[in-house]
């Protein structure tokens, strides 16, 4: 350990002028290489998930008469009980939980986030009740949450997305309210009120840029709980209906009956969501150890 | 002390208040009231029949009254009725009840006596390899869906043992071994996950603690590790850890609720979700209730844990 380290002195590298995107890129990959490989792991899902049309060998949704295939040349993952291509769905299952995934924490992410804006920013009476709020949109688990506004909103690719994307407000919230409290106390920000600038100009011009680090750390941390709340909501039978291919609804027509006699029913969708998952996880570590100063090191 | 408490009450009070108007209105939207459900076997609806069923079960009503009978009825611990099985709710929980309370206590010791000696490891060994594949185990355990490892479990005890799990629920009171035999694996599938969260806090407040100057003083005064780690370092570390015990505590219901489906065993959690298979919406507004009062309690009951855990805490003002 030398000398610097031990006195909290700026290093070189936090001296230097900013970097390229090239040059951050590659430094972050040298450093954490396992958000690296969590990037890569996502990236190559999100390519499946654009290219599934040409990666599948057949149609996802088509039954045909060869149910639960063992994998092989023709079906290279298998067939399920109504004799569908099981590799072509988890294929195209990527399309759809991706999807929700990614649409459910970004609608959920800034609602919070507009919501923690406002309650960090205008403080009082605004941040009282808001905070109030938000105790109450916590004071369930997010998956018994989202069950009950599945239930009570009805079976839709649409009403899932907006089930996962509540409890994600809450959540949200906080964080960008904490920052929006810490940033609020800066002299730029006291300098642009006295020069006249209005609030809303203020909030959203001169604090809400700054809210970006935690707001990417967030998004990242929120993307894997969404894609297991999808995965389970599916699984109960309250997610995404039929005929989409979504991976938890594939594993709940595994778990039925066919567990045994076609185990690949049970392996290959559930390797899907854990794989997906592990990669936000990896990368959204990596990212929060990056962007969150304080975290540094540890 | 007393102000903090009473003001933490409050809060509590407030955000239950607030829930319970929520899932009353959550309740009322959801499609088909109670009266087609029930009407919906029989296929031919009379209109006077229906009216008159309505009338019965109140919810004619204005819905400012119906809440207020609602928790009029809460309240008084009555758990109302279900449709389903016209049964009082609370004779179908209570057999049910022991099965969850056992998973959630099994899974919780699981989760513990997993995730803080791991942590501490990883901890003091950061960034070698052992610290690198516990990192990595812990991840896994965040990423994998609980009930997708249960279906792997199952499959796996199939195949290799012929075991299927049981259908019907041993008390451990009748056959200790058949029960744990019943509970292990449930138990570890739900707590997995929840060990990994504590396994990585446990590991951060371990990796600052052991920055501290008090630390470095037992190192240089020639203390060996078993004594500094375990008893100076992990004692003050164990703040954060216990929060977050807490907090999963409640949050492991999520867990429960999908464990109990894959694995078969008859608890509350499993309950919720055929309530609200069969749109049986007075259990559900009432179970959903019950879980919002067990993570308010558990809220509360770290809140003042932590007041009382570390003296430098004052609360005097928010």
């Amino acid at each position: 350990m030398s000398i610097t380290r031990t006195l909290d002195l700026p290093t070189s590298t936090d001296l230097a002028p900013p970097a390229g995107a090239a040059t951050v890129l590659a430094r972050f990959v040298t450093r954490k290489p396992l958000g690296a490989a969590g990037g890569v792991l996502m990236l190559l899902l999100m390519l499946a998930a654009i290219f599934a049309d040409v990666l599948a060998t057949h149609d996802p949704v088509r039954t045909s008469m060869h149910p639960l295939v063992a994998p092989g040349a023709d079906y290279w993952l298998g067939t399920d009980n109504l004799g569908r291509d099981l590799y072509s769905r988890v294929v195209h299952g990527a399309r759809i939980s991706l999807a929700v995934g990614v649409a459910s924490t970004l609608m959920g992410a800034v609602l919070g986030g507009f919501i923690g804006l406002l309650s960090g920013y205008v403080g009082g009476k605004t941040d009282l009740i808001s905070q109030r709020v938000m105790d109450i949109m916590q004071a369930l688990p997010i998956l018994v949450l989202a069950l009950v506004l599945a239930a009570s909103l009805g079976p839709s690719l649409t009403n899932a997305v907006i089930a996962i994307s509540i409890p994600i407000i809450p959540r949200a919230g906080r964080v960008i309210r904490a920052s929006v409290l810490s940033i609020r106390e800066f002299v730029y920000i006291e300098a642009a009120r006295a020069l006249g600038v209005n609030h809303l100009r203020v909030a959203f011009r001169h604090i809400l840029p700054n809210t970006i680090g935690p707001f990417i750390v967030l998004i990242t941390a929120q993307l894997g709980g969404a894609i297991l709340v999808e995965a389970a909501l599916s699984f109960l039978g309250l997610g995404i209906p039929e005929p989409y291919p979504s991976w938890g609804r594939m594993l709940s027509i595994a778990a039925a009956e066919y567990a045994e006699k076609a185990p690949w029913l049970v392996i290959w969708p559930g390797l899907a969501i854990s794989l997906a998952v592990f990669g936000t996880n990896l990368l959204g570590d990596a990212l929060r150890d990056t962007l969150d100063p304080r975290l540094r090191g540890r | 002390m007393r102000g903090y408490i009473t003001k933490r009450l409050l809060i509590a009070v407030v955000t239950l208040f607030g829930m319970s108007i929520v899932i009353f209105v959550l309740m009322r939207l959801a499609p088909g009231n109670i009266t087609d459900i029930i009407f919906e076997s029989a296929g031919y609806v009379d209109q006077e029949d229906k009216k008159r069923l309505e009338v019965e079960l109140g919810i004619d009503r204005p819905l400012p009254v119906q809440y207020g009978a609602w928790m009029r009825e809460l309240l008084s611990g009555d758990l109302g009725k279900s449709y389903h099985y016209e049964l009082p709710a609370a004779d179908i929980i209570k057999p049910r009840l022991p099965v969850t309370l056992e998973l959630a206590f099994l899974a919780l010791a699981f989760s513990i006596l997993l995730g803080v000696p791991f942590g501490v490891i990883s901890a003091i060994r950061q960034d070698k390899p052992l610290d690198y594949v516990l990192r990595v185990v812990s991840l896994a355990g965040l990423s994998m869906p609980s009930f997708w490892l249960g279906m792997i479990v199952i499959l796996l005890l199939v195949r290799s043992f012929g075991w299927i799990p049981s259908v019907q629920y041993v008390s451990p009171f009748d056959d200790l071994r058949a029960n744990l035999a019943q509970f292990f694996f449930p138990a570890l599938a739900v707590g997995y996950r929840s060990s990994a969260l504590i396994m990585r806090i446990t590991r951060s407040a371990m990796l600052e603690v052991l920055r501290e100057d008090y630390i470095r003083t037992a190192w240089a005064k020639g203390q060996r590790e078993g004594p500094v780690v375990w008893r100076h370092a992990l004692k003050n570390a164990s703040l954060p850890v216990i929060t977050l015990i807490g907090i999963e505590f409640a949050f492991l219901i999520g867990g429960l609720i999908v464990t109990e489906t894959v694995f078969n065993l008859p608890g509350v959690a499993r309950y919720l979700i055929d309530a609200i298979q069969w749109r049986d919406y007075p259990i559900v507004q009432n179970l959903v209730m019950l879980i919002a009062v067990i993570v308010v309690l558990a809220n509360l009951t770290v809140d003042l844990l932590y007041a009382w855990l570390d003296p430098r805490i004052k609360y005097g003002r928010p």
